[in-house]
């Protein structure tokens, strides 16, 4: 009974890929180019050598951690929004902690440094979380609100307070002890992978294993019921938002830690609107959510050739994604073909 | 007088695109269907205009094109939302995503670059004779785009519609108790698509603004979250029209103050920061208070 | 002339047949009552008639004309309006624009003016007295039911359809809607009235036609006829397989309501006591303070008067998790809404409301082994039908989902059970066990208090009755003491005291 609900569940999502696809073709027919070989272009550009592969699940994984941080949020009822304002939060409190805590012995100082940036992600992500439950107001207006808050917030210190010497904005770089190692020399890859597999992991764990995860589920299932066997569904309401935060933050702390060493203005081409995508391709669960954001890393890094090869610009991607959203989160618009048979 | 005068001025420049994009809020969500996509909408009226101007070499047919495109999108928003009953906020993300890499891509397809257009054929300002002349008021008249009484006469519409028209009765109705409409034989669903086609049209003509008369040409993003400002001004002025331009104007306010207040040292992006933080402090306390639409959100069969 | 002629009415909501053949005949300038219990199909063949529904089968027919009616503009167009159970009211606007929103007066502007001119002159006519410009939001219930009649008046209905309007009024109200329907009727208007109280069809109605499960019983004039003949109609006989054994031992107290107020508007507070070993039986129509009871003693709803005690000990203030710690068992009423999760798994349900216990919750981790182990052990003992503790509760039949959630909350041994519409959405089958489940569960000792808008179902299962009405006890008794048509009449209002209150 479970497989076939998953056989369909996948199904709906690789039709939402295809018709995505297809509809993207379309535009790249539209700018003058071959579909053919633009998607060839982009397949060869992600997968095309064991160098090409690294980057490609490098690219992944800041996606993936958005991703599941909306996914936790979704299995509460949480659209969570603001995964871009709590990933730069998250980013900055990290790069601050360790730039200002540098004397910490190195093992010390990097998990110093990582919880600061995820507890900075749940502190952001808590506000929409509390604005809901308990003023009962949209969490996404506030989401919003909070991302534009925060990206100018980190923009001012990476061009003010904390900016190093010379015309980029950016922080120092931070003391090595910190720094995620890197898997295979002259790629992006780092051991920031391992992270993202132990957290993803958890969350598994932690949702389906655990007494309070699935109290979370229930309140995100049928609050009703939930909350006439006695849980507390405010407190989870909230609590989704806060674990949500946290989340999206290690997307930010992976990247500036692993990837730049330092924080760098605009380091994030919107992973937090992104990862929205991935937690609905992927349906919210850990599994699906890594599996979906290795996909648009292999999008992501084969734009880049693409764009190189054709005169099809990178941003085909960013189209080919949103209408895979589009596609995705309307159930009227893909049914299986049980429904149809009987009307 | 002149540093009034300029600061008025600049403050109503400012204020046409957030002002619009609240009304596209307003349209839509007192009819009980959440627009997030503002932002995308009003960007890819801003192509549109740029690309029709380009094409055409008439600034005209770009205002023109970025209205149907409009029109356009606000139709497929409704279809997605009404007809296959997608989550709606999904569907304002979507789109808003969809808009910033399509333009990206139309952008290097048409002019084989990224970033920005050519320069193209704009829409020039005007003064008006006379009343121009007068002290502070005069402001409103000397060299403003057509926009800004295109603005006013919108929002004119759009209030007497609401409240001088059975239409709008009605249309205001469904977003309380779509099911009380249609019990009164109303065909709620109908009034739905018209109003999200006004109101892809209305953030169209506000995208074309800032493409066609603040500026000549396309800039990738060049949005940046007025689209969310707007939305924001419509949630501070209670879905109204009047609410909306009133609370357009002070987010505008703390936009021109930017310029202003970089002589006092303070950094740009904390002054940019301002209309978030002061649209957050309001729901914060306001929020509660504030009614939206009863059924915001919910379908009738 | 009839006004109404509805010939062989079939309605369908998948398995569900709401109407199942009816002939329904209303004469003109008549007042003319719908009499049946909750869910017999009443509201159903009225939407019909008023285009919000298409029937299956059947022909309609309004002053003798054949009619098709799609939706209520057409409705409208023939004279019909109707005044729903759930006002169809905008909060938001007047009084004024409520009334004329979809026929307006003017052209592309509204001409407000005229559209005054022309409710004034209706209000003026049938003796309203209503602030035209006062918002709906700030009005009575009474008051919002005018608005409603007024609505249909302005669209120029001569037949009028009230659904249940007298469930929310306070008695004043009635009174006064009586009054308004009367004259009305003299104007020339026919009157339908949807209801389940037998005194206000015996006081205001000329004909009445009852209903009883999609179907029409009975037929005639009120002057032919009296309450009890139409209690009996209306409750009729149904298949009873299970009986309660006469004699069984009563222990000590387990519940005990005290003074609780379970209505705002209930002039009376409710007292109740449930022994071990004992049903008290709570009957009713729906809407009569059950919902209410049912949420004050888990703990999902405020006692803002009044104490309820478990084995002595207050828990007004009390979680539902304490309550539950005290020794509640909960079937809920709405089991959809309240009792399970569709979409989790059978084993995942078991869990539901018990997932912090100690012997399936340790250092917060979920002990799979023991809550399966148990699961298991209720489904056997409860033979129910699955295809594994894996399966989706949402895929399993009605009586089985029932049947879970009994092995649920019985297998923590509780020393109270409340049981709330226990068989609603069951097959014959499935009610037999589950009548047969409480009966064992009394033996054992337990102490229940049963919810039931089926009398026969209480009736049958019940040591001791309390019926509610408008939120107070109508009447509390040893079962035995009355007859199902005096009992009937409790339900309707009539007051009784018990022998064994």
């Amino acid at each position: 009974m479970k497989k076939l609900k998953s056989m369909s569940e996948l199904g709906k999502s690789l039709a939402a890929i295809g018709i995505a696809l297809v509809i993207g073709a379309f535009f790249v027919l539209l700018s003058g180019e071959s579909p053919m070989e633009a998607y060839g272009a982009l397949l060869k550009g992600a997968l095309g050598s064991p160098k090409s592969i690294a980057n490609t699940i490098s690219k992944s994984i800041p996606l993936a951690f958005t991703g599941l941080a909306v996914a936790l949020g979704s299995r509460c009822g949480m659209l969570n929004i603001g995964a871009e304002g709590q990933l730069h939060a998250g980013a900055m409190a990290a790069v601050l902690t360790s730039l200002g805590l540098s004397f910490l012995p190195g093992p010390i100082l990097m998990i110093v440094s990582i919880l600061a940036g995820i507890l900075a992600g749940m502190a952001v992500g808590s506000i929409p979380g509390i604005f809901k439950a308990k003023l009962n107001t949209s969490e996404v207006i506030v989401a919003i609100m909070l991302n534009y808050i925060c990206t100018l917030f980190t923009s001012w210190l990476v061009n003010g307070p904390v900016k190093a010497q010379g015309s980029a904005a950016q922080t120092h770089v931070v003391p090595e002890s910190v720094w995620f190692g890197r898997l295979i020399p002259q790629t992006q890859l780092t051991s920031a992978v391992f992270l993202l597999l132990i957290v993803a992991a958890a969350m598994y764990v932690f949702l389906w294993k655990t007494s309070l995860g699935y109290q979370l589920r229930a309140v995100g299932a049928n609050a009703s019921a939930a909350g006439t066997a006695g849980i507390k569904v405010n407190t989870f309401l909230i609590m989704s938002m806060v674990l949500s935060g946290g989340l999206a933050a290690l997307a930010g702390v992976t990247e500036v830690f692993g990837k730049y060493h330092r924080f760098i203005e605009g380091f994030s081409p919107s992973f937090g609107f992104t990862g929205i995508a991935v937690a609905i391709l992927g349906r919210n669960h850990p599994a699906g959510v890594l599996l979906t954001a290795l996909l648009f890393g292999i999008m992501d890094m084969g734009s880049l050739r693409m764009a190189r090869v054709t005169n099809v610009s990178t941003n085909m991607v960013t189209v080919v994604q949103s209408l895979v959203i589009l596609l995705v989160a309307a159930p009227e618009l893909i049914k299986w073909n049980k429904n149809r048979k009987r009307g | 007088m002149a540093g009034i005068n300029n600061f008025l001025a600049l403050m109503l420049q400012l204020s046409v695109p957030i002002i619009l994009g609240a009304l596209c809020g307003t349209i839509a969500e007192r009819g009980g269907i959440i627009l997030l996509g503002v932002e995308g909408m009003m960007l890819l009226g801003a192509f549109a205009g740029v690309a029709g101007s380009f094409f055409t070499g008439s600034a005209f047919a770009g205002v023109l094109l970025s209205i149907i495109a409009g029109a356009l999108v606000g139709w497929i928003y409704a279809l997605f939302c009404l007809k296959w009953k997608a989550h709606q906020s999904v569907v304002g993300v979507g789109v808003n995503l969809f808009a910033s890499g399509i333009t990206a891509v139309l952008l290097k397809a048409i002019w084989h670059t990224e970033g920005m257009s050519d320069p193209v054929a704009a829409i020039g300002s005007l003064t008006v004779p006379v009343l121009s002349d007068i002290p502070i008021v005069g402001a409103l008249f000397k060299n403003q785009s057509p926009y800004l009484y295109a603005m006013f006469l919108i929002v004119a519409g759009v209030w007497i519609l609401f409240y001088k028209t059975k239409y709008g009765l009605r249309y205001r109705a469904i977003g309380d108790q779509p099911h009380a409409v249609q019990t009164a034989g109303v065909p709620v669903n109908r009034y739905r698509y018209i109003a999200m086609m006004a109101a892809g049209a209305i953030a169209g003509i506000a995208g074309s603004y800032l493409s066609l008369s603040q500026n000549n040409l396309f800039v990738t993003d060049m949005v940046a979250g007025r689209g969310f400002m707007g939305l924001a001004a419509n949630i501070f002025g209670g879905w109204q029209p009047i609410g909306s331009l009133g609370a357009g104007m002070v987010f505008a306010v703390a936009q021109a103050a930017r310029f202003y207040l970089t002589d006092l040292e303070i950094p740009s992006q904390i002054v940019q920061m301002l209309p978030y933080v002061i649209t957050l402090l309001i729901l914060l306390f306001v929020g509660k208070r504030v009614k939206g639409p009863e059924a915001l959100g919910k379908l009738v069969d | 002339m009839d006004a109404i002629k509805m010939k062989g009415i079939v309605k369908c909501f998948g398995p569900v047949r709401a109407n199942d053949g009816i002939d329904f005949t209303v004469k003109q300038q008549e007042i003319h009552c719908l009499l049946g219990e909750n869910g017999t199909g009443k509201s159903t063949l009225m939407n019909i008639l008023f285009g919000l529904y298409h029937p299956d089968e059947g022909e309609i027919y309004i002053h003798e004309k054949k009619a098709a009616i799609a939706n209520p503009n057409d409705a409208y167009a023939l004279g019909i309006g109707m005044v729903h159970q759930h006002f169809m009211l905008v909060n938001q606007l007047t009084v004024l624009e409520n009334i004329i929103i979809g026929k307006e007066q003017g052209g592309l502007f509204l001409d407000r003016k005229k559209s005054e001119e022309k409710v004034a002159e209706l209000v003026e006519r049938f003796g309203f007295k209503i602030d035209l410009h006062e918002k709906v939001v700030n009005l009575s219930v009474g008051m919002r039911q005018r608005v409603e009649i007024l609505k249909t008046l302005y669209r120029g209905a001569d037949i009028i359809i009230l659904d249940e309007p007298t469930a929310v009024l306070t008695p004043q109200e009635v009174d006064e809607l009586f009054k308004i329907l009367r004259q009305l009727k003299k104007e020339g208007k026919t009157i339908v009235f949807i209801t389940h109280k037998l005194n206000e069809t015996m006081a205001l109605s000329d004909r009445i036609t009852v209903i009883r499960k999609g179907k029409v019983v009975f037929e005639c004039n009120t002057a032919d006829t009296n309450e009890k003949e139409l209690a009996t109609q209306m409750v009729g006989r149904s298949v009873e397989t299970v009986v309660a054994k006469k004699g069984t031992k009563i222990g000590k107290t387990v519940l005990e309501l005290k003074n609780v107020r379970l209505q705002e508007k209930a002039e009376d507070t409710v007292s109740l006591t449930v022994h071990a070993g004992e049903i008290l039986g709570i009957a009713g129509v729906d809407g009569n303070g059950q919902q209410e009871l049912e949420a004050m003693i888990v703990g999902n709803q405020k006692v803002k008067e009044g104490s309820i005690l478990i084995n002595g000990t207050p828990v007004e203030h009390m979680s539902v998790k304490e309550r539950k710690k005290l020794g509640l068992g909960y079937i809920p009423s709405d089991r959809h809404r309240n009792a399970m999760i569709p979409g989790f798994s059978i084993a995942e349900n078991f869990l539901l409301g018990y997932q912090e216990n100690p012997e399936y919750c340790k250092n917060g981790f979920i002990q799979f082994d023991n809550l399966k182990k148990d699961a298991r052990k209720q489904v056997e003992l409860f033979e129910t039908k699955l295809a594994g503790l894996d399966q989706q509760i949402g895929q399993l039949s009605g009586g089985n989902q029932q049947k879970v959630i009994f092995g649920r909350e019985t297998s923590h041994n509780p020393g109270f059970m409340l049981v709330a519409q226990p068989v609603r959405g069951l097959d014959i089958g499935a009610i037999e066990k589950v009548h047969k489940t409480l009966l064992e569960l009394k033996e054992q000792g337990k102490a229940i208090l049963l919810i039931s808008a089926e009398l026969s179902e209480v009736m049958n299962l019940s040591d001791r009755i309390a019926v509610l009405y408008e939120g107070e006890v109508s009447a509390q008794f040893q079962n035995g003491e009355y007859t199902k048509e005096e009992i009937g009449l409790f339900m309707t209002g009539k007051r009784a005291g018990g022998k064994n209150a």
